[in-house]
């Protein structure tokens, strides 16, 4: 297994990525979309990337990802794909149906430079119905990009300030997250009391149920009404500066609703910071629902502390996913040595350039050393584990490659899982989520201690 | 169950009118009284949800992927590499695991400033990192789309690094938006095999008896293996494999075999025609999918050598696999007996699979494929008469004549037209001819149609692919995948018949389905009992 792979560390100076742990835009932009209620993603380029960004989707979640292509020709690259969307855009409406289409370019509409913009003006859609577009260079960023890209969409085309004063509600932008996850960032909001939009929302449509019917457009996602009423509300939460930042930074310029930009809320610390923040913003107080979560998150971290305080771990995914990890991996004493992302720090727009500082930040902190990359592959995430090994790897199915290579126990958390099920149902995020986690992390390591011990040393209790 | 054309005709007339003049020409009901052509290898048209990937996909994903010690570099932005790696399933193993690289995904990853600037020097830069990392044997570039868009002129970069390090570097110009499928890039790929690799060796002659290449077989979930098992058994030698569990290596030598098998037809029957052309080796369309396929492909493979100990060991050895599967085989189909299908895929299992289904007692009803030409439904009669249109012509046309040294007829010209009265040599007759009368055929069939048709003819099962799996697994219908088999495998040969019988049967015994209705969904919240005389 991956046994091309040395262990000598060279630099590398191609800027190419062998095992990378990034993809392109676009499927984030499809991902967001999805989190509409009643629309279909639609990708502006060839079919391979529509087709290829509904097979990962689908893999993740075991999930129908709906979504329709312009089908570009040799001819359509050379004198435009304005034809192509109009005519994609006719048959759409007239054969699928949907309340709204979001589109996305890809690199070979980007590269061509087709004006989104002016086409869909000149298209036939029909009354009532609606097209968004975001523009998805698979040239730039990464998945998370995208989703970041077409949410900021969503606000740009969608959202209105339509009331002199603004409503005691709050925008919630989960970021690039499993349907599970988005339940419980609206159920904290809805125990505390407070009245939530979230947008995108996959919950509903990314998890619906098998009901012996197939519905094209299930009951979830975040109506066009709802997205267009958070210009009406108090606050916007972005959840994740990766994915949600720049949507919030949009809004309060568009509609003036104060953004403010927290961490996914993965583990104790970034989970008591929503709560606090919905706290103040809405004066109301954290329910004991909440209060005994929280508690009972405490009892299990001090009750196994243990089973992996002083372990080292090494860490990859998306870049918010993973600065949420870190953060909860060192609540828990734990050493993350390796922490690496695919997507570019630097990334498209302002603030985002941080992803390194901030998790050295927490690093320094806590007193850990560790190899820090944004922008970074797995092959050099392996390289780093072969010299510093690790007790466990987080981060997602691409991970059991190295897993298996360097044998080391592998905690699968972010997108895309493609070889487990369930987990895109049930939190990471929130109290509860973080017990999920510790379940994981805490397993791992426990059955590879079972897997390791001698027979005297065979532990029943642990 | 079938539809009838009125029924047809109501399905049609909901799309707008040129989808409906477009679509009525990719869907027909079989009926064996009348010539049917069916319209194939056209553009999809723009906002219809088809199953259809691009070029790159067919030459960097499915072609050139499983070539083991090989490093294939992606030259392109990330996600063209980053979707075929290890998503498909050709399985590999190599003797020395420090040369197969199926693991590894290496791509350029463009930015904003290759696409501005060029990526050539990128390119070139990534070529040698591998090199210098890995010291593979051959290298690959597909280009992807915006690579013809800003001119990259990868052959120049390929053979510039050739110079340099002294090892193939084999580029592949299959820009996703060429074609208008899959299919364009299998013949990017196969044509640049052809031309580059098959023969490069200075082997004339393999070490075994009964050479043969087994062309257009991909290894998925290891079905090459379960063939090459029996295959070794019976007494051939496998000369090399296109492409799965294949190499660079084993590939440079496919000219010293004596029969040519096509799997897979549409991928790679011109490969095969080529290699009758320039070797002299004929080829033999096969079909190593269920018991029935597999027996008779294994007794056309023995005639055509012809040789009395192999037919003789040929037959030994069907018989002791019948004898082992058939029992079990039997069981299967007390659960499959009775049921309809669909089966639509690619470009050959589409009609493959018809077969093995029909052995556990399943018609299939609706029938398929997402990338064929007109040759894989009608028949190989008609390709003189298929027209060429702007989006083939754009797919490079490679010219192949006798090569003087190694030319060699293997069969005498008067033993072939006696054999291909027997076998389908350098023939196939295309899936329509195979199918009933009444049921439906449909070329490049899209999510509203699925939808459609399933309404209709309501069928047991669906055998497709991801992307339709859940959409039919919501309605209630067990959907199989036989792109990727659902991770399970092998299904070609024998044993993978015996596989495949099971994983259908699963998919119907599966208690699951029975919770799908709550159980408050059938009775009433308020219950009371009725008193019969009216009185309260």
């Amino acid at each position: 297994m991956l046994d091309c792979t040395p262990k000598e560390q060279k630099e590398r100076n191609s800027g190419g990525a062998i095992n990378p742990a990034k993809t392109c835009q676009p499927i984030g932009a499809m991902y967001a979309a999805l989190g509409i209620h009643g629309c279909l993603p639609h990708s502006h380029g060839s079919q391979g990337c529509c087709s290829f960004h509904r097979m990962h989707l689908s893999r993740h979640f075991r999930e129908p990802a709906m979504a329709s292509t312009s089908s570009f020709t040799e001819g359509a690259s050379v004198f435009g794909g304005g034809a192509n969307l109009k005519t994609a855009i006719k048959n759409v409406f007239s054969i699928y149906n949907p309340e709204i289409m979001a589109v996305h370019t890809t690199c070979l509409t980007e590269t061509i430079g087709d004006d989104i913009p002016s086409i869909i003006k000149s298209a036939e859609i029909p009354e009532g119905k609606l097209v968004i577009h975001a523009n998805t260079p698979s040239y730039q960023g990464s998945h998370v990009t995208g989703f970041s890209n077409m949410t900021k969409g969503m606000v740009s085309y969608l959202a209105e300030a339509t009331l002199p004063v603004k409503k005691e509600q709050v925008n919630l932008i989960p970021g690039f997250v499993n349907p599970g996850d988005m339940r419980e960032i609206k159920r904290i909001a809805r125990v505390m009391g407070i009245t939530s939009i979230m947008f995108p929302d996959t919950s509903g449509v990314m998890d619906a149920p098998l009901t012996g019917k197939f519905s094209m457009y299930p009951k979830g996602g975040a109506t066009v009404e709802q997205i267009k009423d958070s210009g009406n509300s108090r606050l916007t939460l972005a959840l994740g500066r990766f994915a949600s930042s720049e949507a919030a930074e949009l809004l309060s310029k568009k509609c003036q609703v104060p953004a403010s930009v927290l961490k996914t809320p993965i583990g104790i610390k970034a989970t008591d910071e929503l709560i606090m923040a919905l706290r103040r913003a809405f004066s109301q107080e954290v329910p004991y629902e909440l209060e005994e979560e929280r508690g009972q998150l405490v009892d299990i971290m001090t009750d196994t502390h243990f089973h992996f305080h002083g372990k080292q771990v090494a860490i990859f995914g998306d870049p918010d996913i993973v600065t949420g990890l870190t953060e909860f991996v060192l609540s828990l004493g734990m050493k993350p040595v390796h922490v690496l992302t695919g997507t570019p720090g630097g990334a498209v727009g302002s603030g985002m350039g941080s992803f390194e500082e901030e998790i050295r930040g927490m690093l320094a902190a806590a007193g850990v050393s560790a190899n820090v990359k944004a922008g970074g592959d797995l092959f050099t995430f392996q390289q780093w584990i072969k010299n510093q090994p690790v007790d466990l790897i987080i981060g997602t199915t691409y991970g059991k490659y190295i897993a298996r290579a360097e044998d080391i126990p592998l905690v699968r958390v972010g997108f895309p899982i493609l070889d487990r099920s369930v987990h895109s149902y049930l939190p990471i995020v929130g109290y509860r989520g973080a017990m999920r986690l510790i379940e994981s992390i805490s397993g791992a390591l426990l059955d590879r201690a079972d897997r390791d011990a001698t027979d005297e040393d065979f532990e029943l209790v642990m | 169950m079938a539809v009838t054309e009125k029924e047809l005709q109501e399905i049609l007339d909901q799309y707008p009118s040129k989808v409906q003049k477009n679509r009525a020409k990719h869907i027909l009901i079989k009926d064996g009284a009348s010539e049917q052509i069916i319209e194939a290898n056209t553009r999809t048209i723009p906002g219809i949800i088809t199953n259809r990937g691009c070029a790159y996909a067919g030459c960097k994903g499915v072609v050139l992927g499983p070539l083991k010690d090989m490093v294939h570099i992606t030259h392109g932005p990330i996600g063209c590499g980053y979707y075929t790696w290890a998503t498909r399933r050709n399985k590999a193993k190599s003797e020395d695991p420090t040369q197969n690289f199926l693991n590894y995904c290496v791509s350029t990853d463009m930015q904003e400033s290759d696409i501005v600037f060029g990526g050539e020097k990128k390119l070139a830069k990534m070529i040698d990192e591998v090199v210098e990392i890995f010291h593979p044997k051959a290298i690959t570039v597909s280009a992807t789309c915006p690579v013809g868009l800003i001119g990259d002129d990868i052959n120049a970069v390929a053979r510039a690094a050739e110079g340099r390090h002294g090892l193939p570097v084999l580029a592949f110009s299959c820009e996703g938006y060429k074609g208008v499928s899959q299919s364009a890039g299998h013949h990017i790929a196969n044509n640049i095999l052809m031309d580059k690799v098959i023969g490069a060796s200075e082997e004339e002659k393999a070490g075994g008896k009964y050479p043969i290449n087994i062309l257009g077989e991909y290894n998925i979930g290891g079905d090459s293996w379960e063939i090459e098992r029996v295959l070794k058994d019976i007494g051939y030698t496998i000369v090399s494999v296109m492409t799965g569990d294949g190499s660079y290596e084993e590939l440079k030598n496919a000219h010293i075999a004596e029969l040519n098998l096509v799997q897979c037809h549409r991928s790679i029957n011109y490969i095969a025609e080529m290699l009758e052309t320039k070797y002299g080796t004929p080829w033999l369309k096969v079909n190593f999918i269920g018991v029935q396929g597999m027996s008779s492909s294994l007794r056309s493979m023995a005639m055509y050598f012809g040789d009395e100990e192999l037919i003789a060991k040929t037959e030994e050895v069907i018989a002791r696999e019948l004898t082992r599967i058939e029992p079990v085989m039997e069981q299967y189909k007390k659960i499959c007996e009775g049921k309809t299908a669909f089966c639509f895929v690619g470009g050959s299992r589409g009609h493959h699979y018809q077969g093995l289904f029909a052995e556990i007692g399943i018609e299939t009803i609706l029938a398929g494929y997402e990338f064929a030409h007109r040759d894989d439904y009608e028949g190989r009669q008609v390709i003189p008469t298929i027209k060429t249109d702007a989006d083939s012509k754009n797919i490079p046309e490679l010219q192949v004549s006798a090569d003087e040294r190694r030319f060699r007829l293997k069969v005498s010209p008067e033993k072939m037209e006696e054999l291909k009265q027997k076998i389908p040599l350098s023939y196939y007759e295309g899936m329509n001819v195979t199918m009933k009368d009444g049921t439906i055929v449909v070329d490049d069939l899209n999510h509203f149609e699925t939808e459609e048709f399933i309404k209709i003819l309501k069928p047991d099962i669906f055998a497709s692919g991801i992307k339709d799996k859940y959409v039919i697994q919501k309605m209630g219908i067990p959907a199989k995948q036989l792109h990727s088999y659902d991770y399970s495998g092998p299904y070609a040969g024998f044993n993978g018949a015996v596989n495949f019988a099971r994983d259908v049967s699963m998919g119907f015994a599966s208690p699951t389905w029975n919770f799908i209705v709550p159980p408050w969904k059938d009775e009433p919240l308020l219950t009371g009992t009725v008193n019969e005389e009216g009185v309260a």
